[in-house]
């Protein structure tokens, strides 16, 4: 038997639930009465692509030291779904715990003897307790989150406070709910070994950092950007970010004198509608956006490529899931990096956005704007499953009072009056980027017609050889331009000069920090650079150029980012080592700290002589 | 080069109209359609609307899809801005253009293939939602572009130019903008240029989703014996319901027909459409009555021509989202960025 894990402030619960049963809300208030502790977490839904009855998990990690990807394994289980109690059991890390609702008796053989199992007889309280079914379901969960404050040690007041927040304007809500926490924690004070070797303590690790899903961040980041439309069509896990869009357009962009809004949001008859509406709307000069995943974005292939070629602008949200086809709903993946890069038939080349956290998918939110009007082409914010959908503990969000859109090269009244040179696609500036103009905007100059055939300067329709070819040097020399424009990596070297290094991006992000962290205890140093945008610009060059290998770390089975690396850069493929996690949960910090560790050792090995 | 300029000269003596512009300031390029293209005759008509309407043409935006009915938008209105999208998808970005900027008078051009065949799901939805625009549909009947394959509106039993018969059953357009809510509802033939123009003018004047199908034929690969949508067929079987004299408020109205033959309606905008009335009984403003006429009369071979349907009290698609008067394209960060102290009072409800 090993010794039971004891940790303060540094471990991990999953509760295995069945979908449908209510526990989201109680899980959520467990993991939020630990940051309002002062003790930062990270937790994640793991759900099915389902309503009601299927599997749900959600994981919460404690971590004081501020760990905010997932580490892997599980330290406490609390175990609330029959179906799934064999794996969520094997799952524990042995000397972890097992909660679990005793009422009725389990086999023995279904336990471990490595690890403390804790059962209570939740339905049996519940059942005394309650006559109503749909209470009986509820009212469980708020009764081992009750259990939970005993065994962890946590700070009632803070229960207490957030449920009374939660159920503010129903308070006839609040008093039931208290009571069935106390409930739960007075039978476990009475009956169970309290605290457990694991608990949380009050500490002061949060700071003013705030809690949110990166959807409703980017969605606030398009409001910030000055996004007047939205054309979407409901796919998860995409979804709640035009949902977070509407919520916040009717709080901040309702025009308080006459009531009337300031925003269009058009719920779509299918992803095709919703990009056509877009790439419509910014041609007439609107902000527009939509948000989608792989699926929709397979969908919009065509319209991409319209505007890539007629110089549209357009923000994309893509939230990607598990592909390819249907593939895994409701599971995180970063596996659409090839088909936005180079959507759509023909020479194509897209401009993409990597948010880290909620933090970024604000400020990327606002920004793909001004990108998308100054560079006049689709923009690409790619989200994923794990930042979208889940709350994360993320820096608060900022705006700078001086700060104004940049509606990129468009030509005015007045500048056509004055009689400047108007050609749709006349690169007076030599950077690849022409001026456009707003339709309606004078009576007599300036009118162009917009196609996806090819065109000349002056955007007639030429199928002259000499005009194609001008017009898609030009589409490359824009390209370049958008090297300078998108963000720049960040870079997080190593304690020591090292020859290996590591490229990662997005989601990715948190668990390759710890993983780096875990590494270099182990002595091996890696110098690290995040990723922010495509097409990459020349910190990623001279990265690659100064490193003798460098591992790419993505969260798809194909090594998206690194071809994209090998295909825009040039780079020696034998140079960039694929770290790929794809299983559809989020990467861990073990399973990064391992793959690397394993690569280099294997590295290190002197190849055997080819026998002949 | 595959385009082809016209000559801005133009004879001095030309008529204007109230802001001095010739009709050949409504004009585009040349065409480069076939020659006695049933198009070409709606775009002149297109261009005789606009001018006998007074309308700034810089002030109208032409989209279109892809085919040769979608191609017509450089044909006319040399002065508006025009988008040449994709096949089958005009309506979902002049959706997106509308919603930008509401100003605009909206001309959506669309063909049959374009509309009823690979855009039929956009054509439903953006006539559902109730677009302010002109969405015309020129219908020959057949894939022009790619020479002669039968379009979804061809009538089953109809012939294609090598003898084949189509043995699918054929999209009423008419029908199905009815069906989907359309609130100015009309069919036209390109040969019948007196019918045609008010219908444009009336429409353009509709404060909502006007759905204009026009009969058009294909002088190429659709005019023989044996197609329902040739010149001869059409002008045989042409049934109109009604005659329409399209009046602007800024002239005299003189009612001198006899009594219960002419209908006068009022539109949202203070136009006056002056129906005179063929079939006696039809009610322009019946949906259900409309549709049961079109079935029967389709049934019996004849092509339903007119004023259809026609709601003056509609809504449009602005209405129901109940935006702002201002253009969204004209908003600027003080309407639109809530600033900091507004971004911190949400950070500290995430606390």
């Amino acid at each position: 038997m090993p010794k039971p894990i004891a940790a303060v402030n540094d471990f991990v619960v999953k509760f295995a639930n069945v979908n449908g049963s209510g526990s989201a809300s109680a899980n959520q208030l467990f993991a939020k009465a630990i940051l309002r502790m002062g003790v930062p977490v990270a937790s994640r839904n793991i759900f099915p692509s389902n309503i009601q009855g299927l599997p749900t998990w959600f994981e919460v990690r404690i971590s004081e030291a501020g760990h905010l990807g997932r580490r892997g394994g599980v330290d406490l289980m609390v175990a609330m779904n029959p179906q799934t109690w064999d794996q969520d059991v094997k799952s524990v890390e042995p000397g972890g715990y097992l909660f679990y609702d005793s009422t009725k008796p389990m086999p023995l053989a279904r336990f471990r003897d490595d690890i403390q199992i804790i059962g209570m007889p939740l339905t049996e309280i519940c059942n005394r307790q309650y006559t109503d079914a749909r209470q009986r379901q509820l009212f469980k969960n708020i009764i081992y989150i009750g259990a939970l404050s005993a065994l962890l040690d946590m700070d009632m007041a803070a229960i207490e406070t957030l449920i009374g927040e939660q159920f503010k304007g129903k308070d006839k809500l609040i008093q039931p709910n208290l009571q069935a926490l106390h409930m739960g924690r007075d039978y476990a004070l009475a009956h169970l070994s309290c605290p457990l070797g694991i608990s949380v303590r009050r500490s002061d690790a949060v700071g003013d950092r705030i809690y949110l899903e990166g959807n409703s961040a980017a969605a606030l980041g398009a409001l910030y950007g000055g996004a007047t439309v939205c054309a979407w069509y409901p796919i998860t896990p995409s979804s709640s970010l035009a949902e977070a869009f509407a919520r916040h357009c009717r709080r901040y962009r309702v025009d308080a004198a006459t009531g009337r809004n300031r925003f269009a949001i058009i719920q779509a008859e299918d992803e095709l509608a919703s990009i056509g509406m877009v790439i419509g709307a910014a041609w007439n000069g609107a902000r527009a956006f939509t948000a989608t995943s792989g699926p929709g974005i397979s969908l919009m292939q065509e319209f991409l490529g319209l505007a890539y070629f007629a110089e549209i602008p357009a923000v994309i949200f893509d939230v990607q899931r598990g592909g390819p086809s249907t593939g895994m709903p409701t599971r995180t993946q970063q596996a659409d990096i090839l088909s936005c890069a180079y959507a759509s038939h023909g020479d194509t080349k897209h401009v993409l956005l990597f948010p880290e956290d909620p933090r970024e998918c604000f400020e990327m939110g606002a920004l793909a704007f001004d990108l998308a009007d100054r560079l006049q082409t689709p923009i690409f914010v790619m989200l994923d499953l794990d930042i979208g959908m889940n709350e994360w503990l993320c820096e608060p969000l900022r705006w700078d009072e001086a700060r104004r859109m940049d509606r990129g090269k468009v030509m005015t009244a007045a500048d056509l009056e004055a009689g400047k040179e108007f050609g749709r696609y006349l690169d007076v500036d030599g950077d690849g980027i022409p001026y456009r103009t707003y339709p309606g905007t004078h009576p007599a100059r300036g009118a162009f017609f917009t196609r996806g055939t090819t065109k000349n300067r002056h955007a007639r329709y030429s199928e002259e050889g000499a005009d194609y070819v001008d017009n898609m040097q030009r589409l490359l020399k824009k390209f370049d331009t958008a090297k300078t424009l998108v963000p720049k990596p960040v870079a997080r070297p190593a304690k020591q000069p090292t020859g290996h290094g590591v490229l990662y991006f997005g989601s990715t992000t948190p668990a390759m920090h710890e993983a780096l962290d875990a590494l270099e205890a182990q002595g091996i140093h890696l110098d690290g650079l995040r990723l922010r945008g495509f097409p990459f610009g020349q910190e990623v060059l001279d990265f690659v150029a100064s490193h003798e290998q460098v591992f790419v770390v993505e969260q798809n089975r194909d090594a998206q980012l690194r071809t994209l690396l090998l295909s825009e850069a040039g780079f020696d493929a034998a140079k960039l080592t694929p770290v790929l996690h794809y299983d559809g949960t989020p990467i861990t910090e073990r399973f990064i700290s391992h793959a690397i560790a394993e690569r280099l050792r294997a590295l290190n090995v002197t190849p055997l002589r080819k026998t002949i | 080069m595959t385009y082809i300029a016209k000559p801005k000269l133009h004879h001095p003596k030309l008529p204007t109209n109230k802001l001095g512009f010739t009709h050949r300031d409504y004009e585009g390029a040349v065409s480069t359609l076939c020659a006695g293209c049933g198009h070409d005759s709606i775009s002149a008509a297109i261009v005789q609307a606009c001018f006998e309407l007074d309308l700034p043409p810089h002030r109208i935006a032409k989209l279109s899809g892809i085919g040769c009915s979608s191609k017509t938008p450089t044909y006319f209105l040399g002065a508006s801005h025009g988008f040449n999208s994709v096949h089958g998808r005009m309506p979902s970005v002049l959706t997106g253009a509308n919603l930008a900027n509401r100003d605009l008078i909206y001309l959506g051009v669309s063909g049959d293939g374009d509309s009823a065949s690979i855009g039929l799901g956009q054509f439903a939805h953006s006539i559902r939602r109730g677009v302010n625009m002109v969405y015309i549909v020129e219908n020959n009947g057949v894939y022009g572009l790619t020479k002669g394959q039968f379009s979804a509106t061809a009538d089953k039993g109809s012939k294609n130019k090598r003898g084949v018969m189509n043995t699918d059953s054929s999209i009423d357009m008419v029908s199905m903008a009815l069906q989907f809510g359309a609130s100015f509802v009309a069919r036209s033939f390109s040969g019948d240029k007196d019918q045609l123009v008010p219908l444009l003018k009336a429409a353009i004047a509709h404060d909502g989703a006007a759905f204009l199908d026009v009969i058009s034929p294909c002088v190429a690969f659709n005019n023989h014996l044996g197609s329902t949508k040739s010149f001869d067929f059409v002008r045989e079987h042409n049934e109109a319901v009604n005659r329409l004299d399209f009046i602007t408020t800024r002239e005299p109205i003189r009612v001198d027909y006899q009594p219960g033959t002419v209908e006068v309606v009022t539109q949202h905008d203070g136009s006056v459409l002056r129906l005179r009335k063929v079939a006696a009984d039809y009610d322009v403003h019946n949906r259900i009555a409309a549709m049961n006429y079109l079935q029967e009369r389709g049934a019996a071979g004849e092509v339903v021509t007119g004023l259809l349907y026609l709601d003056a009290e509609a809504h449009d698609l602005h209405g129901y989202l109940n935006t702002v008067e201002k253009p969204f394209n004209e908003l600027g960060e003080a309407e639109l960025i809530p600033g900091s102290e507004s971004l911190e009072r949400f950070n500290q409800s995430l606390r």
